[in-house]
């Protein structure tokens, strides 16, 4: 049964990777102008810039002289071989850069992660079983406005008290973990905590949701009537439950983190795939723009049939539909 | 008891006015109940208003430099201070709550266009229409939103018509998806069998018996899509892919204060307060109209 879902999932996922794929492939087609000129990175007033025969030889080159569906083909199959083609800047491997760039996006998320997690499971545990209090009302207005608030403004904020006026923590820079771990925590603080917030303020709502419906079921009440100490109850009955539905919004949240948030690492200067995307953008180098487009967006995808698969085998009544 | 029925006086325009105006006021009962819904309610109506009324809101040109200005704090003169070009920020934000409205009109106007119309037809077809249109839709939703965003932007470049496609193709599926599953619902209906039967056109079924129950859930979905597409709008004006200097929008202040937080932060702190005043305004409200809708509020 398990293997069955699995398989229609993975079966679903197909028809959403092709057009994901054709959506990526048609980034630099819909640029206004010839693409051919957009992939060089030259203005169409700067076509002056290369004669005819190169002209023709690049278009033949880049496959801009095929069909179009041709052209999607074969860029494909390139794909499929792990060859995104060169940056127009560097003159590198799109797949090279792409794939140095991605461990620092991997450290950020788990460490926003954890964050997160650590944040949010506390402030909702304590929010549903302090229900109408004060500390209840603090909770769910740190959820409130956390859900509301850009978190390029809180990066800013943040860096303004800890980095400039306190000066505890750097506000730009990046070390590997493997490398120097405490160093990457310094550099990482900051943005794992804007990040880790994003998480914490809706997973917090949920929680508190989630738990608050856990403590009205008959098997907490025997738990009670049993004269289990309050903290058995809520944490070894009521919480795990809680946190199996919890698993969807977390997973959500992981694959939008693994994806690597453009803002968080833009702000911060994290050499991640996001900060490469919005890099490529600012100069214009469309196959490094399709290339983290298209990891980020393979990444989600698949984050997302690991989430579904995982919740399936965590509660087995729920149907693929 | 069929003389009963025969004797009932006849539904006139009139009782049609008079239900939708007893319907709307305990609505207002409800919102006027839930505080924090109302709270919503009045932040949204006060920077709406702000906008229809920024010229005579706003205390100085929101657009006029003046260097020997720049970076002011808080004052008399400036009541949130300046930015780095000497502009009034107060002025600036009353502006900016123009341009905030005016990309989410936009943004939420073409996604519930094209969305809804995409859901009913999904809907009432079945079969391989609906899997055509619904595998689309599960393409759209596999990107993330902001990524997609960033992606059409960089592809069209920056500027509002690009920010209305690029805010509104998000929006798409979450519309088809909603209006596709109360069609899904109501299709097998007693009153739509009965309508077919007196031979009305699918078209007219659909669109005018059937799309009528879809209305709570999107009024909801509305509400939280006008603050989804500010916060984008800010996001990629923050990002310099959005609009274009020196148009007030919230999320370029903030970009344009950043080499300068060190020496005034307040210029910062004012547009991302507003920012996320606004998004909570309409969050709060989205959550006071699923209570609204919610028919247990109605039999306390």
């Amino acid at each position: 049964m398990f293997v069955r879902y699995l398989i229609q999932r993975i079966w679903q996922l197909i028809p959403v990777l092709i057009l994901v794929s054709v959506a990526v492939f048609l980034i630099v087609r819909v640029i206004p102008g010839d693409p051919v000129l957009v992939m060089l990175g030259i203005d169409p007033e700067e076509r002056s810039r290369i004669s005819e025969e190169q002209y023709q030889a690049l278009q033949q080159q880049l496959g801009f002289d095929r069909p179009i569906y041709v052209q999607y083909v074969h860029w494909v199959s390139k794909i499929v071989q792990g060859d995104l083609g060169l940056s127009l800047r560097s003159r590198r491997p799109v797949f090279e850069i792409i794939f140095e760039r991605y461990p620092a996006t991997i450290y950020l998320a788990l460490t926003a992660l954890l964050v997160g997690i650590a944040i949010a499971i506390p402030t909702g545990v304590i929010a549903a079983t302090r229900q109408n209090t004060g500390a209840d009302y603090a909770a769910m207005g740190f959820a409130l406005w956390g859900i509301a608030m850009p978190n390029f403004w809180l990066a800013l904020m943040l860096i303004v008290l800890f980095s400039l006026k306190l000066g505890w923590l750097p506000s730009i820079g990046y070390a590997s973990p493997l490398e120097n771990p405490l160093r990457f925590l310094q550099h990482a603080c900051l943005p794992a905590i804007v990040m880790g917030t994003d998480l914490a303020a809706p997973l917090t709502r949920y929680i508190r949701a989630e738990m608050l419906e856990q403590l009205k079921q008959d098997y907490v009440r025997t738990a009670w009537a049993k004269g289990l100490p309050s903290r058995m109850v809520i944490i070894k009955h009521a919480l795990k439950n809680s946190l199996i539905a919890a698993v969807t919004v977390v997973g959500l949240q992981t694959a939008r983190l693994l994806g690597g948030s453009t803002i968080v690492e833009t702000v911060f200067s994290w050499p991640g795939v996001g900060r490469l995307l919005i890099e490529g953008i600012y100069s214009r180098d469309y196959p490094i723009v399709q290339g983290a487009v298209l990891l980020i967006a393979v990444t989600y995808v698949f984050i997302n049939l690991c989430v579904d698969v995982v919740y399936k085998w965590l509660d087995p009544r729920i149907k693929l539909e | 008891m069929k003389e009963e029925a025969l004797a009932r006086p006849e539904w006139t325009a009139a009782d049609t006015v008079n239900s939708y105006v007893s319907g709307f006021l305990a609505a207002c009962r409800v919102i006027a109940r839930n505080r924090l819904a109302l709270f919503g309610v009045v932040i949204v109506g006060t920077w709406l208003l702000t906008a229809l009324l920024a010229p005579y809101i706003a205390t100085h040109d929101a657009y006029e430099i003046n260097i020997a200005n720049r970076l002011k704090g808080p004052s008399s003169d400036h009541w949130l201070g300046t930015d780095y070009l000497g502009r009034d920020t107060f002025s600036r934000l009353v502006f900016g709550a123009r341009t905030a409205f005016q990309v989410a009109i936009g943004a939420v106007f073409l996604g519930a266009f094209f969305g809804i119309p995409l859901g009913a037809i999904s809907g009432f077809s079945g079969r391989w229409v609906d899997s055509a249109i619904m595998r689309v839709m599960d393409s759209i939703m596999a990107f993330p939103g902001r990524l997609l965003a960033i992606a059409l932007v960089a592809s069209m470049g920056g500027g509002l018509f690009s920010l209305y496609i690029a805010l509104g193709i998000n929006s798409i599926p979450s519309y088809a998806r909603i209006v596709r599953g109360v069609v899904l619902a109501q299709k097998e209906k007693e009153y739509v069998e009965a309508a077919r039967m007196t031979g009305e056109s699918d078209f007219n079924i659909l669109f005018l018996q059937v799309l009528p129950n879809c209305l709570s859930p999107l009024l909801i979905r509305l509400s939280l899509d006008f603050g989804h597409a500010i916060l984008a709008e800010s996001s990629l004006s923050f990002l310099g892919l959005g609009l274009p200097p020196p148009t007030a929008s919230w999320g370029l202040m903030l970009k344009e204060v950043t080499p300068f937080l060190q020496l005034q932060p307040m210029a910062a702190f004012f547009p991302g307060l507003t920012i996320s005043l606004i998004i909570l305004g309409f969050n709060l409200l989205g959550d006071g109209l699923r209570d609204v809708f919610d028919p247990r509020q109605y039999e306390r």
